[in-house]
């Protein structure tokens, strides 16, 4: 049927319809046209909520995780008395280091009950109770200071000191005095005498650059915690993963998609390539453990070994963008390399590969950003745990030492019991996406400046 | 483009050449509720020797001791966290792997505590309550019935009008053991259970079977993850009760509310006098042969177990562990490197 008038032979049935404007839109238009609206508010719905999650997770990365980039913190003058800490007066480091950070805490005690005093401050508490507000960490930095420098033996010195998690948390506003109300590590008297500190100007909250800098700390020190050392694990990883994937799957892309014969063997390859893309990680990580740990013998824990398994997991990656991307060199580049009497080898080397870069940095890059936010692999190699808390001795050594990475740390922190570990969790997130981020723009930068269209 | 091999082939030197490295770190793998002890210790070793802080790992006290009895060697841990005491079977598997010679440290004791939300009402259990909520065979009347009740104010008038649901640990875990063997066995044999499945014929291997079958009808709930899991259940559910170590607990008083067993409050004193029942030691595994061998081994079981570190005043003390009342004489077996005997279940 056609609306157009017959021009059929003569006889041919007339139609019987009434004549119209294409401009009078009948019935069954008008249903098509309200399916379209219907479709077009689909499609703006999923991408509005799409949008919506992503605000909603940003924004409860943000409000939860900034709180772990400011710590508050309480200028304490100790007095560094000698009859403790070098009863025989010879200065010698070996005697020094005999009285251990429990030594060092009856100084921080004597010390907060005479910052308490000085301030006018009148509280019920102990000295032995006014010391659970700083950090534990405390005696073990001015002990560090003291052998560093015996000369401050017998001064009075005035030392930056964490406070403890628990003050920190009520300065950000999480801890209160309802929630201490059973709390063995801080009573409200205590929070009375924080407050007094901070009116004070002593105790103060300020940026926190261990967070960012720092190592892992135990479960009894949640201020000092930092992802600094998980990150170095990161690095390392990530330089075996690119110094090990970019030739490795540049070399077996450029044989597969130049020089390869095609036959069922290659076929069969490139069957199993794709198949190794879709594994799920954690099969590599025990591939790893079998492999590197127990068969070669590398140690655990180790950013080498993890950096060796997250190569096995982004080479097929690396491999399918790159033949993607030769594929991509129009042929008559070859071609004209060819006819001017190029060997095939100076034909790729010299004009395809060149060509194909762009293509190849780009997935190179989305590749390691997807290895960077790996956890499931490491967790069979070691590298969850209480691990990232000694920086390695040397460039070199970093490859060997235990050390985690930023996504097994964040994960660490979220199983641990002191809730202000879930703060520094969030905040290890915010530090893990702007690496990605940072390397996914570092992917479309590469694409819009080199990526050659034809 | 033939630059790009030569990274490639330094990692490859590299590669070849790191197991020659020797280890100088302590390695230390097992239990996730020794785990918070052991890291709070390795910290302040990293603080007071010039040895690296050793790494550890959680895993559970069987992956931990599978890992430790893998054999004697750089590339095996040094130390294996229990938190029950090492068994037969995997102190033979040790001894075929050539880990013969393990010192065996007990580093204090912790407490399993019964806590609801902290905007609940109150609770005060018995062994046999427990066991009458969460059995699959309970004695009512006289005679075994599949469990009926719903309701704890059914079990015992005295108990708050609350749905039973209970987040108990999984059976992975070394809690759940003691769980089922001081509150679930012990309320078995209170509630007149235990002589109930006697009666039908059943030997004594049986009977413990029985006794220790839950309920399987979703009132009763394993939690195979940590406690940060459970935790997490009993804030989406405000009727339900979880089963947490004391030190979780300690450090989570703002949101739960500890329910007392038997009339005893659950706290590090009450554990540590043996008043309150359901607790349980802690215990580290040594190799032998790594001391002397790994720097810093001997030096770490010691500060481990030190009265300035495991004592009562210590931080793992104030962290939640119970002090072992005869910590000098695993000082003194720590110090002799005494070797365990085998151990007979």
């Amino acid at each position: 049927m056609t609306d157009l008038p017959a021009n059929g032979p003569a006889g041919s049935i007339p139609v019987h319809r009434p004549a119209r404007s294409i401009l009078e839109t009948d019935a069954r238009t008008r249903a098509r046209n309200r399916a379209e609206a219907r479709f077009r508010a689909y499609g703006l719905g999923a991408l509005l909520a799409g949008l919506a999650f992503l605000a909603i997770l940003l924004a409860s990365i943000l409000w939860n995780g900034l709180g772990a980039f400011t710590q508050t913190r309480l200028a304490l003058p100790v007095e560094l008395t000698e009859s403790e800490l070098d009863p025989e007066g010879t200065r010698d480091p070996a005697a020094l280091a005999k009285v251990s950070t429990f030594g060092y805490e009856d100084l921080l005690e004597a010390a907060m009950a005479r910052l308490v005093a000085e301030e006018g401050i009148a509280t019920e508490l102990e000295p032995g109770d006014l010391a659970d507000l700083l950090s534990s960490g405390a005696a073990a930095q001015v002990r560090d200071a003291v052998l560093a420098d015996p000369s401050l033996i017998g001064r009075t010195v005035t030392f930056d000191v964490l406070a403890a998690s628990r003050v920190d948390g009520y300065v950000k506003g999480r801890v209160t005095r309802e929630s201490l109300a059973d709390d063995r590590n801080l009573s409200p008297a205590h929070l009375d005498v924080a407050d007094a500190l901070i009116a004070d100007g002593d105790l103060t909250r300020g940026f926190n650059p261990a967070f960012v800098l720092g190592a892992d700390a135990s479960e009894k020190r949640p201020e000092a915690a930092g992802i600094g050392i998980a990150m170095l694990g990161s690095l390392y990883m990530m330089l075996v993963v690119l110094g090990l994937s970019l030739p490795i799957g540049v070399a077996a892309s450029i044989y597969l998609e130049e020089f390869a014969p095609k036959n069922r063997f290659t076929d069969f390859i490139e069957v199993n390539i794709a198949n190794l893309a879709a594994v799920p990680s954690i099969v590599f990580g025990i591939l790893g453990l079998v492999a590197f740990i127990q068969f070669a013998g590398l140690p655990t824990s180790a950013p080498l070994v993890g950096g060796l398994v997250l190569t096995l997991m982004t080479l097929p990656t690396i491999i399918i963008v790159t033949r993607a991307s030769l594929k991509a060199v129009p042929p008559s580049i070859r071609d004209a390399a060819l006819g001017v009497g190029a060997s095939r080898m100076q034909a790729v080397f010299h004009h395809v590969l060149p060509l194909a870069i762009p293509g190849i940095m780009t997935g190179t890059i989305i590749g390691m950003a997807r290895a960077l936010g790996e956890t499931a692999p490491l967790l069979l190699i070691g590298m969850v745990g209480f691990v990232a808390s000694n920086p390695p001795d040397g460039v070199l050594d970093g490859f060997v030492s235990p050390n985690s990475a930023m996504p097994a740390q964040i994960y660490e922190w979220a199983k641990r019991a002191d809730p202000a570990f879930y703060e520094r969790a969030w905040g290890g997130i915010i530090v893990l996406l702007v690496f990605l981020l940072l390397m996914n723009l570092a992917a479309v930068l590469v694409r819009r400046r080199f990526e050659r269209r034809w | 483009m033939f630059h790009v091999k030569h990274p490639a082939t330094a990692l490859a030197l590299m590669i070849a050449a790191t197991p020659a490295l020797a280890r100088d770190n302590i390695q230390v793998a097992g239990s996730s509720t020794v785990l918070p002890y052991a890291t709070i210790v390795a910290e302040a070793f990293g603080d007071n020797f010039d040895f690296p802080t050793p790494v550890v790992e959680g895993g559970g006290t069987g992956a931990g001791i599978a890992r430790f009895c893998g054999g004697v060697g750089e590339d095996q841990i040094d130390i294996a966290n229990a938190s029950r005491p090492m068994k037969a079977s995997e102190f033979e598997s040790c001894q075929r792997n050539g880990v013969t010679d393990i010192e065996e440290v007990r580093i204090g004791y912790d407490g399993i505590v019964f806590a609801s939300r902290k905007d609940g009402p109150a609770f005060a259990f018995t062994p046999e309550q427990w066991y009458d909520a969460l059995a699959a065979e309970v004695v009512q009347d006289g005679q075994l019935v599949a469990n009926p009740y719903t309701n704890w104010s059914q079990i015992d008038p005295s108990l708050p009008d609350q749905e039973i649901l209970a987040f108990i640990p999984g059976t992975k875990h070394g809690t759940r053991e003691v769980f089922e063997q001081k509150v679930i066995d012990a309320g078995c044999e209170a509630s007149g259970a235990k002589e109930a499945f006697a009666a039908t014929g059943q030997d004594e291997d049986a009977v413990t079977e029985s006794c220790a079958a839950l309920r399987t009808d979703g009132l009763s709930n394993d939690i195979d993850g940590d406690y940060n899991e459970t935790l997490a259940r009993l804030e989406a559910n405000p009727d339900a009760i979880g089963v947490f170590g004391l030190a979780f607990y300690e450090n989570n008083t703002d949101k739960l509310q500890v329910a007392t067993m038997s009339g005893v409050t659950p706290s590090t004193e009450t554990v540590s006098s043996g008043e309150y029942p359901v607790s349980r030691p802690l215990f580290f595994y040594v190799k032998k042969a790594h001391v002397g061998v790994i720097p810093g081994l001997q030096e770490f079981v010691e500060f481990f177990v030190s009265d300035d570190v495991a004592g009562e005043g210590g931080p793992l003390a104030e962290y939640g562990l119970v002090s072992d009342p005869e910590l000098a004489a695993t000082q003194a077996a720590v110090a002799d490197e005494a070797v365990m005997a085998a151990p007979t279940n």
